[in-house]
């Protein structure tokens, strides 16, 4: 519909550094791409014009590439993968602003299914384990929920935006793919969790679910993670929450031992 | 007790996942399959917000309000009841999302904020920034990990459905899908298969859709005997950022919290918008529509903005693009309410749209037609009875509909905000229709022979072995992007007879060049090129359905707009009071206010069109000037 777009296209050209691997268990490589430059273009757009015509630089014809992508606006989470080097989506990563040839790899904490996309299941794990939801009651008309403040409203909300796409954990000096650090997106998800009026009846079985091996205490503090989220997440800030919450919980559980069944106490929010 | 019965839902945005979580409240085992993780579902895009007419703003809002803006939204062509369902329950869906944790803005008093949208004069929005669909599908999504944690629900995700499963009568016993990681071909048996797989964007080319968006599902079930009902009405949002790869939607709630759409008045006036004094400026849609002003229905503004590009060459620089400006807003207001599209516009054009009006043009966004279903009104209320098991179903005994999916809610065009809201409304009297349904069954379908099981995996198998060493000279990726140019071109804002006749020669063409196709992958592990072989064919079909629907109908209606059978303008500003339009207007909607429908044949789609019965809302003009 925009021709002026359309128009802008000259003979410049991109190059492209792909990662190929075609099986997990098989040994990848690099194949070299070029493609014609697009005023606007990002990395999707070229990989759609790579997928139109699949011939490398040497000529050769090959399949094209696998990723995973969506929405491409930076809201569904799919399309974060390596560029030159540095975790990010490749929706959002304008040509314009890379240096070429561009490489683009999977990331590397996730096992790889094929090419740039990856099996990001143990985020979905995660989020069962900090049991990442509010436990209402069912599905028929109530009526309205807790009243909130504007301002939690405004806090929860930035939170809740966590599109699980995996940079966290990428960028994350203690996960690794043969370890379970649970990882800074689902211990930011059990303090929102734990911020709903209703949600924090149950905070204590989320902050119990981030103790022991794979909870918040392993987290070495390096801060990676709040400078490769996407949605600028104040990670950090809800690790250090998360985490004094164990802590209160730790020492709760030395001196009261004898206190009521855990599972169904409330918590600290 | 017997064992839970066992349904599958195909599709994991709001629809999918609103009657998933009515199924396992209700004690029964879901299959849900994807395409994607249920939490990257296309719903997650929806900006704006949901409307419910829950009246807190003082302003006499009510819910038959928002029935009566919906109907006439949609020019009179929606299915009345289930509207009037859908609007009456909306105030309590947005009290169940409240609860289950969507953090929607909030008023000074702790209580849901609502802002204004198009197509209506009250505040009955709510919203969640401008990221509500990816706050509602999350909070969707929770409960469902919830019920997967309790074993009630299995996902399936990297799965695409490929067709049903079929008794000897015809009724739908499950489904055939395959893994697009392993590419394992399987069956799913189910009591009944719904499918809210979405729009079918993609047939576009680029739109406002995620790229998963191809409309395959519905295009596959149309061939296999649902009907396919206002397939013409594609509505184009007024205001899009033209991308390379897509269309990135700039939210309605914009011009809701008092962004105004201009050009300069000066025809290639070349100064920056910030040099152009107010008086310089040509506010249209304020000028045309003083009541509305830039919140006027979405074909409206969408076909003004068009016509100052296209027709007047009015467009910013001589181009296709108007000024949607928000500089006059301040900014922290700006950050606490459209934040998400604020930055959508700085992160992909580079210039912030605090400071410097964006430039914007219409982009396909939804499709108002969908997969025929059904409903079975309640006497009393008009509105879908609850538990029937006709409500939501296909033409296909057992298959059922829902979201963007089904054809039902939006006639022939859709209001903002009202998409969330038809979403979940639509899986909440789903997922118990597809319940009473298996009751009603004499047979489960677990019980069924395994001969149908066992014949339908075998096509899906043979099909895809076929596809798998087709090794022509097209490139399946290319013809997608023929199909999307043409479709664009002569199936979106303005509509022409000629040019829609080119338009399925053209599609027809593509199909005789699909058998020519070459595959580009012979791998066995995630081979996409090989699936989207598939949904390419299915994509054709529905293209075929779109053009053909709108060929057929001359009028213009909501989004369906043909210059060559428009009504002329009536004399008076208020068009009843001109006896002459008004029986040339009674004329056009006795003949053309029908659902069209379209039934699959090898030679192309049949067309018939049904009467719409109106038991809520008498008929009236639309007219918002």
């Amino acid at each position: 519909m925009d021709t002026a777009q359309a128009s802008a296209v000259t003979t410049k050209t991109i190059t492209f550094r792909i990662w190929r691997q075609d099986d997990p268990a098989k040994p990848g490589h690099f194949d070299e791409f070029k493609v014609p430059y697009a005023k606007g273009a990002n990395v999707i757009s070229c990989l759609m014009e790579i997928q139109r015509n699949p011939v490398t630089v040497e000529g050769k014809r090959v399949a094209p590439v696998i990723w995973d992508a969506a929405c491409l606006e930076e809201v569904c989470g799919s399309c974060a993968m390596n560029i030159n080097g540095r975790v990010r989506m490749a929706c959002s990563a304008l040509i314009d602003k890379l240096e070429q040839p561009i490489t683009l790899e999977p990331m590397s904490k996730f096992p790889v299914v094929r090419d740039l996309t990856v099996n990001r299941d143990r985020m979905f794990d995660a989020l069962k384990r900090i049991k990442g939801w509010v436990p209402i009651d069912g599905t028929h008309n109530l009526g309205p929920g807790q009243r909130q403040s504007p301002v939690d409203q405004s806090v929860m909300y930035v939170l809740s935006t966590c599109i699980t796409c995996g940079s966290c954990l990428e960028a994350c000096p203690q996960v690794t793919q043969e370890n379970d650090f649970v990882g800074a997106a689902a211990i930011s998800q059990a303090r929102l969790f734990n911020m709903n009026p209703t949600g924090k009846m149950n905070s204590e079985e989320r902050v119990r679910s981030l103790m022991g091996p794979g909870g918040v205490q392993d987290c070495g503090k390096a801060q990676n993670c709040v400078k490769v989220c996407p949605k600028e997440i104040p990670l950090v800030t809800s690790i250090a929450v998360m985490n004094r919450e164990v802590t209160k919980l730790t020492i709760k559980d030395i001196f009261f031992q004898d206190e009521a069944p855990k599972a169904h106490g409330s918590g600290p929010g | 007790m017997a064992p839970a019965a066992r349904f599958t839902v195909v599709g994991g945005g709001l629809a999918g996942l609103m009657t998933t979580i009515k199924l396992a409240e209700a004690g029964h085992q879901v299959d849900v399959l994807s395409l994607v993780p249920v939490k990257r579902s296309h719903s997650v895009c929806a900006q704006g917000g949901i409307n419910g007419a829950v009246n807190t703003k003082g302003e006499g809002d009510h819910p038959d309000i928002h029935v009566k803006d919906t109907l006439r939204g949609g020019d009179f062509l929606a299915e009345q009841v289930s509207v009037k369902g859908m609007c009456h329950a909306a105030p309590g869906i947005i009290y169940l999302l409240d609860r289950m944790g969507v953090t929607f803005n909030r008023t000074p008093e702790g209580l849901l904020d609502f802002r204004r949208f198009g197509g209506t004069l009250h505040h009955r929005t709510a919203f969640a920034g401008a990221t509500t669909g990816q706050q509602l599908l999350y909070a969707l999504d929770e409960q469902v990990r919830r019920y997967e944690a309790e074993g009630k629900v299995t996902k399936y995700e990297y799965w695409e459905w490929l067709g049903t499963v079929k008794d000897d009568s015809g009724r739908c016993i499950g489904s055939v899908a395959v893994d697009l990681r392993t590419m394992e071909i399987r069956t799913f048996p189910a009591e009944a298969v719904c499918l809210a797989t979405g729009g079918p964007g993609i047939v576009f080319g680029r739109s406002t859709n995620s790229i998963i968006n191809t409309g395959t599902a519905a295009g596959r079930a149309y061939m296999e005997g649902a009907h396919y009902a206002n397939g013409e009405f594609i509505q184009v949002h007024p205001t899009s950022i033209p991308g390379e790869d897509k269309l990135r939607l700039m939210s309605e709630s914009v011009r809701g919290e008092g962004g105004r759409v201009w050009v300069p008045r000066k025809k290639g006036d070349t100064r920056a918008p910030q040099q152009i004094p107010e008086a310089e400026r040509w506010y249209f849609l304020e000028e045309k529509y003083p009541k509305y002003k830039n919140l006027v229905p979405r074909d409206v503004a969408t076909r003004e903005i068009f016509m100052v590009c296209r027709e007047l060459g009015m467009g910013i620089n001589g181009r296709d693009g108007v000024y949607l400006d928000v500089t006059h807003i301040p900014a922290p207001v700006l950050d606490a309410k459209i934040k998400g599209v604020m930055e959508i516009y700085e992160k992909f054009v580079g210039d912030d749209p605090r400071k410097v009006p964006m430039v914007i043009f219409p982009g396909m966004h939804y499709s108002m037609g969908g997969l025929y279903v059904n409903f079975e009104a309640d006497p009393k209320t008009l509105t879908p009875a609850e538990g029937s098991p006709k409500n939501q179903s296909t033409t296909i005994p057992g298959l059922y509909a829902a979201g963007e999916a089904d054809y039902a809610f939006h006639g022939a065009n859709r209001l903002g905000a009202n998409s969330l809201l038809s979403c979940i409304y639509s899986g909440m009297i789903g997922g118990p229709a597809m319940a009473s349904f298996a009751k009603s069954q004499g047979t489960s379908a677990a019980a069924m022979p395994e001969k149908h099981f066992q014949a339908a995996r075998q096509y899906w198998q043979d099909r895809f072995a076929t596809m798998l060493k087709m090794s022509g000279t097209e490139n399946p990726y290319g013809l997608a992007k023929e199909l999307g140019d043409t479709m664009t071109e002569n199936c979106t804002v303005v509509r022409y007879n000629d040019r829609l006749k080119k338009t399925i020669e053209k599609i027809r063409e593509l199909k005789d060049r699909w058998k020519n196709v070459n595959v580009l992958d012979t791998g066995n592990v995630a081979n996409r090129a090989l699936s989207y072989t598939n949904q390419l064919w299915n994509m054709f079909e529905l293209g075929e359905v779109i053009a053909t629907s709108a060929l057929l109908r001359d009028e213009s209606r909501g989004a369906h707009y043909k210059p060559d059978f428009s009504l002329p303008e009536p004399k008076t500003k208020d068009p009843t009071q001109d006896p002459e339009w008004m029986s040339l207007w009674r004329a056009r909607h006795e003949k053309w206010a029908k659902t069209t429908v379209a039934t699959y044949s090898e030679a192309g789609p049949k067309i018939h069109y049904e009467d719409i019965p109106t038991p809520v809302l008498d008929p009236e003009p639309r007219w918002y000037a």
